[in-house]
């Protein structure tokens, strides 16, 4: 549906080129800004140029798994909402919104980037959940690498409220943090033809060969990663790919 | 004693204080952000635009259809599960009615309109500010328009009518409450949205019902500054 | 006497007086209500001797007959072809006005045009209810086989043209793009890299600008300017091989100007 974008897209990358005039390893402009509406215990708009989206924390008490009975519960959710782009239906979240959740989720998880040991209350009976909910404002490319970063800021501007043991006061907050003891972050790759380039554009995605999201941590190690599209890649191609995440990651971590 | 003096100062008439900007989400066609106090809406407009199913479609004009909803982290207390409820439907369709009477989609047979409304933070009188953000938005979209409209709580708390309850008002336990969100157009002086939950007596609501429209004129200012300020 | 209640060329939204007195007629994006003449849209109010009239700042497109206009296609069906026009509606170009060429019964219609294709091609019918019919049979309609694609709003689409198609010939002029303006808001583009996205730049300047007065002169100063720094800059125009055929579009402007 898209052979003349592609054949254009392809033109200008034979010419060392990006179809907006960015380089291939250039984001573009990220902003973050923390604590943007009053109801959630933590939050963060992330506009990454026109992408924009908003994350909300939430916290409260809950019971544990069964099988993790010390650990506190995490929970990622991404909405996608038709507001933001012509092309998201109302609707429950379809599987680029859980894609996109679960990558985060796993981002935060497998970094250890909160130690949900020390969100238990009880053990057994009562553990703090971390809810994250990812909303899109303006859909314009990157909601992946956007969405990460939205629930990395908004757990780092999160405060505990109130809690006598049996109720939560959501009226009266502490100055108390969430134990965050990592900030991961999440680059995706993407690949059209023989180039792989950062943060595509709308235009881009819709030509995409194949994309790697892969979230880094401290030290640029590598906690979760989710190849994306319909090619295949090569085992060199992944290296490179990680290369340039990893580069890319640690630029971005100073904005956080 | 009772509730004769405002917990944020204001007077019975006066509104908290509102922003409005045309044109936010870039994506769509048509867009706006209003916010009244606490309380944020955003609303998209897409289309007109293709309607699917088939069986939807008025050969005889475009339809509107409406879509409210507050993100999860958006209230005060509790999670919001997202994926909607019964209030956030019947909110959905009274928005709906409450802009339709402005619209003219003649021009638009069997295509649709839609607007969506996301609440990112709400302090009370969010279907009010939803509708305000979609008039801004639909104003933005280009539609043919009679009018905007522009919406606002009015009520009683206590045994003080006033405007625009935020919700340390509307959830007031000295005395008996009453809710009413109305939707003006300005021009016309007539009521598009009327709903009400509470106890109020007919002379207060006349009365509530006059301080609106006159509230709602005030709203209709600032929506349409917010609609020349893009330019 | 009849008085005009807001400035002409002021933008006007909906639900504003801008003229009172029976004097004044309304016309587009204008009602009457009473003594008074109430704008029905947000747009540039326009008052021609008596006539008051709105242009539209805004708004999707409305088919025209005799539009010519860039549509994609999105389907194939068993008479012709669906195209995507940046409308509320979709557009058919049937077998028999696609091409001069005789099609036989059963053909693959997708060896003329298939999925995805884009094509300049002009609007002969628009019913009342919306169906359109397309054609290609006319001087410069056909399909794009190279470019760039862009969607800027159609209420500018007269701005981004000019006067007898000046403004547009501006653009090509200092760029060496070809570029082809469809009414309905879509819009070709091709040529150098870095003189493409100029041409872009441009074409938003316009979409952006277009109701301050003095347009023409400051897209010259950007043009001008965005040109210039080009060609400080170390070369990055080494793929330029069209040059000396840039610029001219194949076919007259005036297709684009009704």
């Amino acid at each position: 549906m898209n052979e003349l974008l592609k054949a254009n897209i392809l033109k200008w990358f034979g010419k060392g080129k990006r179809y907006d005039g960015r380089g291939l390893d250039e984001f573009r402009a990220v902003v973050i800004e923390q604590g943007v509406t009053k109801n959630a215990e933590g939050s963060a708009r992330v506009k990454v140029g026109d992408t924009e989206v908003i994350a909300g924390v939430k916290l409260s008490v809950e019971k544990p798994y069964p099988d993790t009975p010390k650990d506190g519960n995490l929970l990622v959710n991404v909405e996608l909402l038709p507001l933001s782009s012509p092309d998201f239906e109302a609707g429950p979240p379809g599987e680029e919104a859980i894609e996109v959740a679960r990558v985060v989720d796993r981002g935060l998880r497998e970094s250890k980037a909160i130690d949900i040991r020390k969100l238990c209350v009880q053990e057994g009976e009562k553990v703090w959940a971390v809810s994250i909910d990812i909303c899109t404002i303006n859909a314009a490319g990157n909601l992946l690498d956007a969405s990460a970063l939205a629930a990395v800021a908004a757990l780092k501007n999160a405060r505990f409220p109130e809690y006598d043991g049996k109720t939560v006061d959501y009226k009266s907050m502490t100055d108390k943090k969430l134990p965050i003891a990592r900030f991961p972050v999440s680059v995706t790759v993407t690949k059209i033809g023989d180039s792989i380039f950062v943060d595509p554009t709308v235009e881009e995605e819709k030509v995409v060969d194949s994309r790697l999201t892969v979230a880094i941590t401290d030290g640029g190690r590598i906690c979760a990663m989710q190849k994306g599209g319909n090619s295949p890649l090569s085992i060199d191609e992944i290296g490179r790919m990680i290369d340039l995440a990893v580069a890319k990651a640690a630029e971005l971590s100073k904005q956080l | 004693m009772g509730y004769d003096k405002r917990v944020d100062g204001r007077k019975p008439d006066e509104l908290r204080p509102i922003v409005a900007k045309a044109g936010v989400i870039k994506r769509a066609d048509g867009s706006a952000m209003f916010k009244i106090g606490d309380t944020v809406a955003y609303a998209a407009v897409y289309g007109p635009r293709d309607l699917f199913p088939k069986f939807l479609q008025d050969p005889q004009r475009g339809i509107l259809r409406c879509k409210y909803n507050m993100m999860p982290f958006s209230g005060a207390g509790d999670r919001v599960r997202p994926g909607g409820s019964r209030r956030s439907k019947e909110i959905s369709m009274v928005t709906e009615k409450a802009l339709l009477p402005v619209l003219n989609l003649e021009d638009f047979p069997n295509a649709v309109v839609d607007v969506f409304i996301e609440l990112p933070q709400t302090d009370a009188g969010t279907r009010c500010a939803g509708i305000c953000a979609a008039a801004i938005a639909l104003a933005d979209a280009g539609l043919s328009m009679k009018d905007m409209v522009a919406s606002v709580s009015v009520g009683k708390v206590d045994n003080m009518v006033a405007v625009d309850l935020n919700y340390a008002e509307e959830s007031y336990e000295g005395g008996d409450v009453a809710d009413v969100p109305v939707a003006f157009i300005p021009r016309t002086g007539q009521i598009s949205l009327l709903q009400m939950d509470g106890l109020i007596d007919g002379e207060s609501l006349k009365r509530a019902l006059e301080m609106g429209r006159k509230a709602c004129m005030q709203i209709s200012e600032i929506q349409k500054k917010a609609l020349k300020e893009k330019f | 006497m009849g008085e005009l209640l807001v400035a002409d060329k002021s933008i006007v939204v909906p639900g504003e007086e801008v003229a009172a007195g029976m004097d004044f007629l309304p016309t587009e994006g204008v009602y009457r209500d009473g003594d008074k003449l109430v704008a029905s849209r947000l747009g540039l109010l326009a008052v021609d001797g008596r006539l008051v009239k709105l242009i539209p700042l805004s708004g999707k497109y409305l088919p025209k007959r005799g539009d010519v206009i860039i549509g994609k296609v999105t389907d194939v069906t068993i008479s012709g072809w669906r195209t995507d026009i940046n409308s509320a509606y979709t557009a058919m170009l049937s077998m028999k006005d696609a091409t001069s060429e005789f099609i036989a019964r059963g053909a693959d219609l997708t060896r003329y045009f298939t999925f995805g294709d884009y094509l300049v091609t002009k609007i002969v019918n628009v019913t009342s209810q919306n169906l359109v019919d397309l054609t290609m049979k006319g001087p410069g309609l056909r399909k794009l086989s190279e470019g760039r694609i862009i969607a800027v709003a159609p209420n500018k689409v007269p701005r981004i043209i000019g006067k007898q198609g000046s403004m547009v010939s501006m653009i090509k002029d200092a760029t060496g793009c070809r570029i082809i303006v469809g009414q309905n808001g879509i819009v070709w583009l091709q040529g150098d890299p870095d003189q493409e996205l100029v041409a872009v730049s441009a074409l938003r300047k316009i979409e952006n600008e277009s109701h301050i007065s003095g347009l023409t002169d400051r897209i010259k100063v950007f043009l001008d300017g965005e040109v210039k720094r080009l060609h400080l800059a170390p070369s990055m125009n080494a793929g330029n091989d069209g040059g000396s055929e840039g610029g001219r579009s194949e076919f007259s402007e005036r297709e684009f100007q009704q």
